[in-house]
């Protein structure tokens, strides 16, 4: 537990270091109205590395959330096209989402096929379901209501709702994980599943509840992504997955499982997300932005090995005396 | 006649605990020895001394009269001693010739693989002993007879001259062991020196040249089979008991609170019934795989049994899950607790709180206060040595671990208690506070079911002990009919009268 604090602590130290060496080039950027765009611009991937991160706690991984996510904001963008309200439209969002994640953790549950394996696939069944639902059409900012794209910005006690939603999200994953019979057992099924098994819990349940609950993350944000960007098509969040998986490296999420906090994720993601916001303004250019968003994924990765070395090396000296 | 291999005076211990102490063992060229001994009596131990896995810290290793030390597992092989364990260690994927010749494979003048050299080989070293094997078969498509045939091509392919069998029939058909009796015939017209481990009595008298026995780590004694019987071979491996202390306990049997009637399961055992009383310690003895602890698991939820029910306090339960057995007062502290029963990841605290999660919280929430509550209690009624209870588990000793293993079931307030196997691989200190803490247990009216292997412990525990061999129960004594021959007779099906 202490060495996941700390893992925190330094976490939170390199971003602001980060921060500060940005500054230091680009004073502008650290004024309060700058560092709220930038979490503003990073809501999208916290919410989603939330979701990624209690996945990766239960041992699995799920590529298929950025799919989703295009699913889901098409699906709510054809809905506001349609005169649905926003409310029953995020409700849907929201749902289609959790059910999305529910075909991917019932696979993995009920047939027992690696989710790596089985989300490749949903990814790819539910990018060609945006295209099968619109025939490769666009949905545009004149075809979407001004309510619907104003939501995410509307701007309450000096923040956009997207970054309110993210807060929001960050405090109830907090106060599941850390407070919930639920949280724990996706600690317990991660750390080591055949014991979780002796205990009493379900682990494939608890891998589905997952998939869900990454799921319905990704169609919260689906919704959120084409509203702000007022536009929805098929590749929306290309690739996007992988800097989510990214985001949860970084924030010292243990990729075998059972280790991991809210607030690591939170970090890794904005992290990311001050890297990729700040190299464009101090004149760095797209190609070096991925060499340094890649090597920030290493380093966090060998960092973690490195942490983890010393463990054995305690449980040794123990047991050699006597 | 010399022995091509010679021990003398090896002493290997680890923390708390003497594996061996100061044992011998000679292997003679085309003979079968066999090592007889209780389950810890030092056997697997000498065997890992033997292929240079464990180093001794005291004795000689002679070769052909030439001292000699194995580093490691290859030194080992090189020098010719070679071990076929119960589980095969093969590679499925690859076919009976490339399993063969892995590692050591002939080569072609362009140092590729020589693949028909290789095949050749493997049919020649298969028809050595009595094999008409295939070569180009997947080895993942054989049964395990084929696969020892196999291990044992490979060992003779390094040119061993002594070969360990680790109880190679452990997992055998009727059929498949009969070959292997032939197999090992075929080896000691070979000239090799042969160690064979079994517990199993009929075999030993059947192959065997010698025997050499072994007690709690001991050397006990050594001979000839033609000039030994069961009975003698039987009282060398139990002896007197040791000097281990149990805590005396006058038990208070009250009620039944466990019936189980009938059980079945299509592979693992059969009609399985017993009643298991309130204040009472039931022993269950057997040789590994006979069953125990897949009767246990079935009791837990783990696997479901095609026949037969359970009654708690007079009430029929169905038990499905793990969760059913929890929620019916039955609780099984598991084996292999590595895996099966502690999250090494989590803290010390959690791991205790982990089943009983619904009692610590309120609305659905945890409270970290009542959970440090309920994990205080249990660790200090077991007396747990940590640091703090917010230390990660993994960071304790093995002794320590199964005490907040046993804490974490013991929190649920469990109507029974299965421990399975509760002092394998914990230093004799650690082995008296658990011994100590089953009695405290009884004391207060919990049911409990010990499955041991250790024949003392069985005996120093239980009131009651039951033999399972060959997933039945084969014999049930209590009181003074407790004697170690009885329960080894039952265990290895030897006939009260041989």
């Amino acid at each position: 537990m202490n060495i996941l604090k700390n893992r925190d602590v330094l976490l939170a130290f390199a971003l602001v270091l980060l921060i500060g060496g940005v500054a230091m080039r680009f004073p502008a950027f650290v004024r309060p109205t700058n560092l709220v765009n930038v979490f503003n611009d990073t809501s999208p991937l916290i919410l989603l590395a939330i979701g990624q991160m209690i996945v990766i706690l239960t041992k699995c991984i799920d590529l298929s959330v950025a799919a989703n996510l295009a699913l889901c904001g098409m699906a709510a963008a054809l809905l506001n096209g349609m005169g649905v309200p926003l409310p029953l439209i995020l409700l849907a969002a929201v749902l289609m989402g959790g059910a999305l994640g529910a075909v991917n953790g019932l696979l993995v549950w009920k047939l027992g096929i690696p989710s790596i394996v089985v989300t490749l696939g949903t990814m790819t069944i539910f990018r060609g379901s945006i295209f099968l639902m619109t025939g490769g059409a666009w949905v545009n900012a004149h075809q979407m209501s001004d309510g619907f794209k104003a939501l995410p910005r509307m701007v309450i006690l000096g923040l956009p709702v997207m970054s309110w939603v993210a807060l929001a999200a960050i405090a109830l994953f907090f106060v599941v994980l850390t407070r919930t019979p639920l949280g724990r057992s996706f600690y317990a099924v991660g750390g080591n599943p055949h014991a979780a098994v002796y205990t009493g819990i379900d682990v494939g349940r608890t891998q589905c509840i997952a998939f869900m609950i990454s799921g319905a993350l990704a169609g919260l944000t689906g919704y959120l992504w084409v509203a702000r960007y007022a536009v929805a098509y098929v590749d929306i969040a290309g690739g996007f997955e992988l800097q989510v998986v990214a985001a949860c490296v970084i924030g010292g999420i243990a990729i075998v499982g059972g280790a991991g906090s809210v607030i690591g994720a939170v970090l890794g993601a904005l992290f990311l997300g001050v890297i990729n916001n700040a190299l464009p303004v101090i004149g760095i250019s797209p190609f070096w932005q991925m060499a340094i968003s890649g090597s920030a994924i290493v380093i966090a990765v060998a960092l973690n090995a490195t942490q983890n070395r010393p463990k054995g090396r305690i449980i040794l000296k123990e047991v050699t005396p006597t | 006649m010399q022995p091509i291999l010679s021990l003398r005076g090896i002493s290997k211990s680890f923390p708390g605990v003497k594996a061996l102490q100061n044992v011998q063992l000679d292997l003679y060229p085309g003979q079968v020895t066999a090592l007889i001994g209780e389950n810890g009596a030092g056997k697997s131990t000498i065997v890992k001394v033997l292929t240079g896995i464990y180093q001794p810290e005291e004795g000689t290793i002679t070769l052909d009269g030439q001292n000699v030390q194995f580093a490691n597992a290859q030194a080992a092989t090189d020098a010719g001693v070679t071990a076929i364990h119960q589980e095969t260690v093969l590679f499925d994927e690859l076919s009976v010739a490339e399993n063969i010749w892995l590692g050591h494979a002939p080569r072609t003048r362009f140092g590729l693989i020589d693949r028909r050299a290789m095949r050749k080989g493997a049919r020649d070293l298969l028809a050595g002993i009595g094999s008409t094997l295939d070569p180009d078969l997947r080895l993942g498509d054989l049964g395990i007879a084929s696969k020892h045939l196999v291990a044992i091509a490979r060992a003779l392919s390094t040119d061993a001259r002594v070969v360990v069998l680790d109880e190679p029939t452990a997992a055998l058909s009727h059929k498949e062991i009969h070959e292997l009796y032939d197999l090992v015939e075929a080896l000691k017209a070979q000239g090799k020196a042969i160690l064979f481990i079994s517990h199993k009595f009929d075999e030993i008298f059947r192959i065997a040249d010698r025997y050499t026995v072994f007690r709690d780590g001991q050397f006990v004694g050594e001979g000839l089979m033609q000039e030994i019987g069961e009975t003698a071979l039987v009282r060398m491996m139990v002896g007197r008991s040791v000097d281990q202390i149990f805590p005396t306990r006058t038990p208070k049997i009250g009620p039944p609170v466990l019936t189980v009637a009938g059980y079945d399961h299509p592979t693992e055992f059969a009609d399985i019934r017993f009643t298991l009383h309130e204040g009472e310690i039931l022993g269950f003895y057997g040789l590994v795989g006979a069953g125990r602890s897949e009767v246990m698991q079935a009791l837990f939820g783990i696997t479901t049994p095609s026949k037969g029910g359970v009654r708690i306090d007079d009430k029929v339960r169905v038990i499905r899950s793990t969760h059913d057995a929890i929620a019916a007062g039955i609780v099984y502290v598991p084996e292999d607790r590595g895996r099966q029963g502690a999250i090494r990841g989590l803290p010390i605290f959690q791991n205790i709180t982990l089943p009983s999660l619904s009692r610590v919280g309120r609305n659905g929430f945890l409270r970290m206060a009542e959970e440090f509550k309920l994990a205080r209690d249990y660790t200090q009624r077991l007396d747990l040595r940590a640091a703090s209870l917010d230390q990660e588990l993994g960071l304790l000793s093995g002794g320590n671990q199964q005490k907040v293993v046993i804490a974490k079931w013991l929190a649920t307030k469990p109507r029974v208690i299965i421990l399975d196997e509760p002092t394998k691989g914990i230093d004799i200190g650690s082995k008296a506070a658990v011994h100590e803490f089953m009695a405290e247990l009884a004391a207060e009216g919990l049911a409990v079911i010990m499955v041991s292997s250790e024949i003392p412990e069985v005996l120093g525990m239980s009131d009651r002990v039951i033999v399972m061999r060959e997933g039945r129960i084969v014999d049930e004594v209590s009181g003074d009919a407790m004697t170690p021959e009885r329960l080894v007779r039952a265990a290895a099906g030897i006939a009260e009268a041989a």
